[in-house]
């Protein structure tokens, strides 16, 4: 290399080894959540890029709401196998068996259950820190997330009480029963993430890309019909050429009618797109607040 | 193509209907998300800081807006606020202020960050609020920036604000400053005016050390000179602010004289199938200045120890070289000791100091004041170590920039020069010299929380090894 540049890409990656690396330096019990979702294959491919040839010195944790696209599961499963780490799976079916977590009557939605879930299993490992894919530019509560987000041992963000974050320097520090969120694409954004998913040639979820699905129309959005989502008689029920632009629970996700059958069409997509990410998130457009409230209850 | 209606009015000022403003008609073409075929080429960080009113978030609501942005949902989002809680009104403020708290008290609490791009550029805005009591937040946002934008109302003029954020992003040692005299629609875009506050910022610049600054007069109510050159000020014929934003010089931003590794982790496989990886034994960390090249003599502190690159590894297999800031684990020729919070540099060549007793000037970030005779662990690269404040030579008056001598304690947002005495050395540079490896932040023992962030005058004496007894 005769220039010494790096490109916003070859930064992000850069910003985000080295927060990967104060993890594995400052914590003794991290973990690395994993979903199968896009963030959180590029986060596993930091993970790589920051530790091997070693073995990742954190497991991997995914809450499985039981809503989960099966296609998504798969895939979570395929890839921890292929890295040889380990998984590390806590379901919110379980965790209301055992009254961990407790339903609202008639409460379908898991995205409240899974939040207790999650603290409980940071609870039975012990973890210190948890990695998650959550970036800035996603929603504007999570634009006020520091890359270093502390959590009291109740698992909650006091958004006017965060540790200042100054040049590139994390305070880790934590009492015993406090534990750490960490966000090494605090400052990607969703076009970054495909960019990367480009360069690296990652192998991505093919809900991901363009197929044929049976869709419900339901509050504005066409919802994958399947058995949490059958639909109701005076619904409009499609064929449609769709694939997804994020993934939720299969009850809430929207999915996008597109041709996009490639990272290169998605990227052209997302280029030209008039709607964020998560406009096709249901859960995120309950208030004004939802994603500050949830964070605050314990949610990434 | 037409220029988009601006569907959208602001609460700030009412009753301006942006949809006509003569002033946007210029530009029409959409610049926000980058064409695959045109990837930008590199990433400016900036931060936005001004007093409550100066109108920071409608600037930087402004900027997404006309750069093409903002998405429809977000303008939903915005609408469906406005509603509930804006008696019909939009506020471009509202897309920064995330916020509940922010939203009922009109104010940003906490550093927002913010993503956009143009053809040109990707940028990251962090949106620093203005009040006093937040100042740690602007220090927060703006150490990683390139650039600083330093908001003045044009009908108030230069405030006591106006200075302490130009006080700030001159001694965070930010490389570029913009100064957006903001409101000119309502001084009648008069030169005179711009004038008059361009000059009282020129009287006390000389006496900070600001390379680069530049004045744009703006209206980011309106639009005028925030992407789309202004009609209304046909005196000015520099550039609007974002064809500044994407213009500037921020390639030699990074240090890349003296090579600095503070190592961060050591990559030692446990269980390693493959036999050649048994004696893999490498440390990991991000170049924290300088360049390292392959069979290049290196220095490993504190311990002394000299060796040489034997393999700079990278997951995409072995480089040459590399520099700041890159990731990459190297392997040395000697089996060493080295661990977290050693430091690996250039043999022989610009030396980093190395000492037990520091000076640094620090903005203080907590209610609990500082106390001369505490104790506070320091973290300094990746080196955390148990330091005693000894001495409070000045506190800085932000305002004036006069120098108050040896004050007992330093309050929440207070910038003062002490000394400290740590319990093991600290390799460090001068803060002027490099950012990564002259700053530090303080931690208060217990709450654990982050009091402090610092930045090191430069060493008196450079580590001075005595070949005979370091080299192996």
């Amino acid at each position: 290399m005769s220039t010494y540049h790096l490109d916003h890409l070859q930064y992000l990656e850069t910003e985000a080894i080295h927060i990967m690396r104060e993890v594995a330096g400052e914590f003794e019990r991290p973990a690395l959540l994993f979903s199968g979702g896009k963030d959180s294959i590029c986060l596993l491919r930091l993970a790589e890029k920051a530790f091997r040839p070693s073995e990742l010195p954190m497991p991997l944790l995914n809450v499985d709401t039981g809503h989960h696209f099966p296609e998504l599961n798969i895939f979570r499963d395929h890839r921890a196998k292929e890295l040889g780490s380990r998984l590390i799976i806590r379901t919110v079916e379980d965790a209301i068996a055992r009254g961990i977590s407790t339903p609202a009557p008639g409460e379908v939605s898991r995205n409240r259950l899974q939040i207790p879930t999650l603290l409980a299993a940071i609870e039975e490992f012990r973890f210190d820190c948890c990695i998650g894919g959550a970036r800035r530019d996603e929603e504007k509560a999570r634009a006020k997330e520091r890359f270093f987000s502390f959590r009291d041992s109740f698992g909650q963000w006091d958004p006017k009480n965060q540790r200042p974050e100054i040049w590139n320097l994390y305070n880790g520090r934590l009492n015993p029963g406090e534990n750490m969120r960490v966000f090494p694409l605090s400052n990607w954004t969703e076009q970054d993430v495909w960019e990367y998913i480009r360069r690296e040639r990652l192998e991505v979820p093919t809900i991901y890309f363009s197929h044929r699905r049976l869709c419900v129309r339901r509050q504005g959005q066409w919802l994958p019909v399947n058995q949490l989502v059958p639909p109701k008689p005076n619904e409009e029920v499609r064929e449609l050429v769709v694939r997804v632009r994020t993934i939720g629970d299969i009850i809430s996700t929207g999915m996008v009618e597109s041709p996009a059958d490639s990272v290169e069409d998605i990227i052209t997509e997302i280029a030209a797109a008039r709607v964020t990410e998560r406009g096709s998130r249901a859960d995120d457009k309950s208030s004004e607040a939802a994603m500050e409230d949830r964070k605050k209850a314990g949610y990434f | 193509m037409p220029a988009e209606p601006f569907p959208i009015t602001t609460a700030r000022y009412a009753d301006v209907d942006l949809s006509v403003s003569p002033s946007r008609a210029a530009n029409s073409e959409p610049r926000s998300a980058n064409s695959p075929r045109h990837p930008p080429v590199d990433l400016l960080r900036f931060n936005t800081c001004g007093s409550v009113d100066d109108g920071k978030s409608t600037l930087i609501g402004r900027l997404l807006y006309d750069s093409k942005s903002l998405m429809e949902d977000q303008l939903e989002a915005l609408e469906r606020s406005a509603d509930i809680t804006g008696g019909g009104q939009v506020n471009l403020a509202n897309l920064t202020d995330g916020l509940r708290a922010e939203r009922e008290q009109g104010i940003t609490i906490d550093v927002a960050y913010r993503y956009f791009a143009t053809p040109r550029r990707k940028f990251i805005i962090a949106d620093t609020p203005g009040h006093i009591q937040y100042t740690r937040n602007m220090v927060t946002g703006a150490s990683a920036a390139n650039l600083s934008i330093v908001l003045v109302d044009a009908r108030a003029g230069v405030i006591e604000q106006s200075r302490r954020h130009t006080y700030l992003t001159a001694l965070l040692r930010i490389p570029h400053l913009v100064v957006a005299v903001n409101k000119m629609d309502l001084v009648g875009w008069s030169e005179e005016r711009f004038n008059e506050i361009r000059a009282e910022f020129e009287s006390f610049l000389p006496r900070l050390d600001i390379k680069d600054v530049k004045f744009i007069p703006i209206s980011a109510l309106l639009g005028d000179n925030v992407v789309d050159a202004s009609v209304n000020a046909p005196w000015y014929p520099g550039p609007t602010l974002l064809q500044h934003l994407e213009a500037v010089h921020i390639g030699s931003d990074w240090n890349l004289n003296g090579f600095r590794f503070p190592v961060q982790w050591v990559n030692r496989p446990h269980n390693p199938t493959e036999p050649k990886l048994h004696d893999f034994r490498g440390f990991s960390g991000q170049i924290a200045g300088g360049i390292v090249r392959q069979g290049q003599k290196v220095m490993v502190l504190p311990s002394g120890n000299v060796t040489t690159v034997k393999e700079i590894h990278t997951f995409d297999g072995p480089v040459a070289e590399a520099f700041c800031p890159q990731s990459v684990t190297l392997l040395l020729e000697h089996d060493l000791d080295v661990s977290r919070g050693n430091m690996i540099v250039a043999w022989e060549d610009h030396l980093p100091g190395a000492s037990t007793t520091l000076r640094a000037n620090v903005c203080w970030m907590h209610q609990r004041p500082l106390q001369v005779g505490k104790k506070y662990f320091l973290k300094h690269t990746t080196h955390t170590v148990q330091v005693v404040v000894t001495e409070i030579t000045h506190r800085l008056n932000i305002s004036t920039f006069d120098q108050e001598a040896a004050p007992a304690t330093l309050g929440l947002n207070d910038i003062g020069e002490i000394r400290l005495r740590t319990a093991s050395p600290v390799i460090f540079d001068g803060y002027e010299t490099n950012r990564l490896t002259g700053s530090f932040i303080l931690i208060e023992h217990g709450t654990h929380s982050t009091v402090a962030a610092g930045m090191l005058f430069p060493p008196t004496e450079v580590v001075r090894p005595e070949n005979d007894e370091f080299v192996i």
